[in-house]
């Protein structure tokens, strides 16, 4: 469908500002338009579902700002009609508008779009781990693939800019585990994801972690086609950082505060932390836990069996 | 800094769409950036003439507009702009609240010839 004008028939597509109020019908669908901004210039094109457009399929009407030329090109047959009425000319002649409205991320979500497709199908569930480098992320998953043996059947992507270090520390966990080395890039996208998935997921593949580049800022702007976002932090890090950095710590379904068996030796209030997290994502899940002791893991492997059983 | 993997993403679709279009040059393009969206406007402004170089939009005038956050509670139903990004309705003090404004990312539109 035309992101613009809605025109859901063949290739129809509306790229181009409307200046002027016109309603017109095709032989495969009609519209209109309101008026809308100030300037100039109005062209519309649109192809219908026959490609080739010396014959068929492509009529053009062009307006051109503060001249009286009117031109329509028709290659097929339709009727239409429309009035306008052209501002005063604004625009320079030799340019025109583009509108497009279209998200600068469209690429990535239209490969997280077909990976959530992809991962629904293999009756999978994948969760994307946000966090700081040096959180205690992998040696969460080590331990949170320790705990689920038995109870779930995983599977991880790990992604760093360099090193397979994790992967190796997480193939001994029993799942299966590829790593993904972005080299410069600070975050894993939608495409990289999906190049793995194949390789990565085994046939009764129940929890998918895809554990991301350390980094709260980046990765949070990337959808991989995951079902959730959890966010980890560490009690190190400071009780404000939930705030600090918004945009994961609202987008996470769940945020883990680990290292909580550190909190004896460190002036940290953990009443703040859930304070931050609270305001940020209201009725978000938190965990408290420490990997290294077990403290507060059973009710995190419990949670993660919840999301596929 | 994902702005410049984001600035490279947005200029070749903006080549693919200016192929389509018949068009060869990118004048000026206005970016729609929400204050909640994860992209940061200095950086974003740095990484796009470096990602534009040697294509059409190499000299074009990127103008961005940035959009506050917006919540909306659905209890009260206030619908208000907010500085913080707190979770929480400033009249009933609601956490039912929901962002409606303030994620954006998007290219509005382009100046082209």
């Amino acid at each position: 469908m035309c992101e613009d004008c809605g025109c859901e028939e063949g290739n129809a597509r509306v790229y181009f500002e409307h200046h002027h109020d016109h309603n017109h019908t095709h032989d495969t669908h009609s519209h209109e338009h309101d008026s809308a901004g100030s300037g100039g210039i109005h062209l519309h094109i649109y192809a219908d579902k026959s490609t080739d457009l010396q014959e068929n399929g492509v009529h053009i009407h062009i307006h051109l700002s503060g001249e009286s030329q009117v031109q329509h090109v028709h290659g097929h047959d339709h009727s239409h009609e429309h009035h306008h009425d052209h501002e005063p000319e604004q625009a320079s002649r030799d340019t025109r508008e583009i509108v497009l409205e279209s998200r600068v991320l469209a690429r990535n979500d239209q490969f997280a779009e077909k990976n959530r497709a992809y991962l629904k199908q293999q009756g999978c569930v994948a969760v994307n781990f946000i966090s700081s480098p040096g959180s205690g992320k992998t040696y969460l998953l080590e331990k949170t693939l320790e705990g689920l043996r038995g109870r779930v059947k995983c599977a991880v992507i790990a992604g760093d800019q360099q090193t397979d270090n994790d992967a190796l520390r997480l193939q001994e966990k029993g799942a299966p585990v590829v790593q993904i080395e972005t080299g410069s890039s600070c975050h894993l996208n939608a495409e990289q994801i999906g190049e793995t998935l194949e390789q990565v997921l085994e046939e009764d593949t129940e929890l998918l972690f895809i554990e991301n580049v350390g980094n709260l800022v980046c990765p949070a702007a990337f959808d991989l086609g995951e079902n959730i976002k959890i966010a980890v932090l560490s009690v190190t890090e400071g009780e404000d950082k939930p705030l600090k950095y918004p945009v994961i710590f609202h987008d996470a379904a769940a945020s883990v505060v680990t290292k909580t068996d550190l909190i004896e030796h460190l002036d940290v209030d953990m009443g703040r932390y859930r304070d931050s997290l609270n305001k940020i994502q209201p009725g978000g899940r938190i965990f408290e836990l420490s990997a290294l002791t077990g403290t507060g893991m059973e009710a995190w492997l419990d949670y993660l069996e919840g999301l596929v059983h | 800094m994902h702005e410049l993997s984001l600035a490279v993403d947005m200029v070749e679709q903006l080549c693919e769409v200016l192929e389509r279009e018949n068009a060869h040059r990118v004048v000026e393009l206005t970016v729609v950036m929400g204050a909640m969206s994860g992209v940061e406007r200095v950086p974003f402004e740095f990484a796009f003439p470096i990602a534009a170089e040697n294509t059409p939009l190499e000299g074009a005038e990127m103008k961005i507009e940035e959009v506050p956050l917006v919540i909306k509670c659905d209890d009260c139903d206030l619908e208000t702009e907010i500085q913080d990004p707190v979770m929480i309705c400033p009249r009933c003090n609601s956490v039912s609240v929901e962002i409606v404004q303030g994620k954006e990312f998007l290219v509005k539109s382009m100046e082209v010839k």
